[in-house]
């Protein structure tokens, strides 16, 4: 439901626009951050490792700000319908947010032990991933900007394609492992990185269903698509 | 030996919970729509002479169960309940259309013996309306156009109603005293009493607690919550947070129209309506 009817009290709905634009400004912080975190994997960069890192900190003082928002709005808005949705949502949206600004702070240390190897092999699978994943966070934050349902539904398929490379570059990697043992260090920090992407990507469709049930009052199917079977990749139990 | 094909325990925890924010629960919904249903109201409309207050009204009331009725001023939620206990037979040129059934029986016929119609449907005002007498007669008042009860009988009625009412333990021991004497709260809790004293099937409540404090609020409430396990409750209220408190089910009422009923977990977190929506947020135009 699009929100076009104003609140009769205007300081209730200006409120609601503050919730909404903090949550953007956390999104766009923790989308520079993602991006400056795969730079620094990517070009290993440690310089740029630790400015995602130092954003960190930031992100954190957002989300209390958003939970006490919310929680101050509960208590004096007694908020209905699709007003309570959003107000929930959105203390819903800003832990995941901060997980996402977590992982991509992870991923960014990680990338300062990774700049100390030469690596004897390409990292465009990786690239491609933190590619799609960046894709899908930016337009969850502009799928809670718009209050986007339909946005919304298509980064929760989209995640699909994330847990496909992560599975390809699980395979990669140990590959790599398995032709020289002095890959393991290296691959094992990637193995992580490539993780935490996924992770972050799993975040996103998360604020994907959070987005969609704020905005329509619905909830997206409990079961969503989930490809991610590096769980079982390159080594089967045996059965005897 | 490895059975499971769950090769890496972290993958268990990997796995996302899927949680519905604030969707309602198929229990809580099944414990709404189960019951029978005491009260059918079919296809009403109401006259007050040429004005048409109600349109078309299609609407049930389960046993055993609070059904709140909500919605602006003047769009028809008070009249619904006059009709519901045929008060409008007392004024000229009011007239209804269609159907009420109670237990079967169109409690709009012209056959309908209006005084214990009365006695099955109670009701209570916005106001509280003690009679002027004690408090012990305002009780009793009802009951002796009822009922013929001995001394006895008639004392343990009067103590169980307003036992039923939450009032016995503050006006036991001044039965006797005018009915005037005691807070707005009090009044408005005996007159639930007296409401509840001839034993009505359905009580219905029409706005019953605008004139009284939180805390008065808050014991009328629980109250509302105590008596549906015996009785049907109606009640209307221009207080959202209070049909979200006490009622089952929630009917919004607008322009004499039924928008939308459903339970109260359904009308406010995901109303289907954009006109319930708009004035359960506090948008209406």
């Amino acid at each position: 439901m699009a929100e076009t009817t104003p609140h009769i009290v205007q300081s209730y709905g200006q409120e609601l626009k503050r919730l909404r634009s903090l949550l953007v400004e956390m999104g766009g912080m923790v989308e520079a951050q993602l991006a400056t975190a795969t730079l620094a994997v990517i070009e290993q960069d440690a310089e740029a490792a630790a400015r995602s890192v130092e954003q960190d900190p930031a992100v954190d003082a957002l989300e209390r700000e958003v939970e006490s928002f919310v929680i101050r709005m509960l208590a004096l808005r007694q908020p209905m319908a699709q007003d309570l949705r959003q107000i929930v949502a959105g203390l819903k949206m800003s832990s995941d947010l901060e997980r996402i600004g977590d992982y991509a702070a992870n991923v960014a240390k990680r990338s300062i032990v990774l700049s100390q190897f030469t690596l004897p092999f390409k990292l465009g699978g990786l690239a491609h991933m933190a590619r799609l994943v960046q894709e899908n966070l930016k337009m969850i934050v502009d799928a809670i900007d718009d209050g986007d349902a339909d946005e919304a539904a298509q980064v929760w398929r989209s995640d699909q394609a994330v847990d496909d490379i992560y599975t390809a570059i699980f395979r990669e990697l140990v590959t790599y492992m398995m032709e020289d043992p002095r890959n393991i260090t290296p691959c094992t920090h990637l193995l992580f990185i490539a993780k935490n992407l996924e992770r972050i990507g799993d975040h996103a469709t998360n604020i994907a269903e959070t987005v969609y049930f704020a905005a329509t009052g619905e909830s997206l199917p409990e079961v969503r698509p989930k490809g991610d079977s590096a769980n079982y990749a390159v080594i089967r139990p045996r059965e005897e | 030996m490895l059975k499971s094909q769950n090769y890496f325990p972290e993958s268990t925890i990997m796995e996302q919970a899927s949680t519905p924010l604030l969707a309602e629960t198929s229990t809580a919904r099944a414990a709404v729509s189960d019951g029978p249903v005491k009260l059918s109201i079919r296809a009403l409309s109401f006259y007050y002479g040429a004005n048409k207050a109600l349109k078309n009204i299609s609407l049930d009331l389960p046993e055993r169960r609070v059904t709140g009725m909500i919605g602006p001023s003047g769009c028809g939620k008070s009249t619904l309940l006059r009709v519901l206990n045929r008060m409008y037979d007392l004024y000229p040129g009011q007239r209804a259309e269609g159907e009420v059934m109670v237990d079967g029986e169109n409690i709009l016929a012209s056959s309908v013996d209006l005084n214990a119609l009365r006695s099955r449907i109670g009701m209570v005002f916005q106001k509280p309306t003690p009679f002027p007498m004690s408090i012990y007669e305002n009780i009793t008042f009802g009951v002796k156009l009822h009922e013929r009860l001995s001394r006895a009988d008639m004392e343990a009625r009067v103590e169980w109603s307003l036992t039923r009412a939450a009032l016995w333990a503050e006006v036991k021991d001044r039965l006797h005293t005018p009915a005037a004497g005691l807070s707005g709260g009090q009044q408005q809790r005996l007159c639930i009493a007296r409401t509840i004293a001839t034993k009505p099937e359905i009580i219905l409540l029409d706005e019953p607690t605008s004139a009284l404090d939180p805390i008065s609020t808050l014991k009328i409430e629980e109250l509302i919550d105590e008596l549906k396990r015996d009785f049907t409750i109606a009640i209307v209220t221009h207080n959202m947070q209070q049909a979200a408190r006490c009622a089952d089910r929630v009917a919004f009422f607008y322009l004499g129209e039924l928008i939308e009923v459903g339970t109260a977990a359904q009308i406010f977190t995901s109303p289907r309506q954009r006109r319930t929506q708009d004035y359960v947020t506090g948008r209406f135009g």
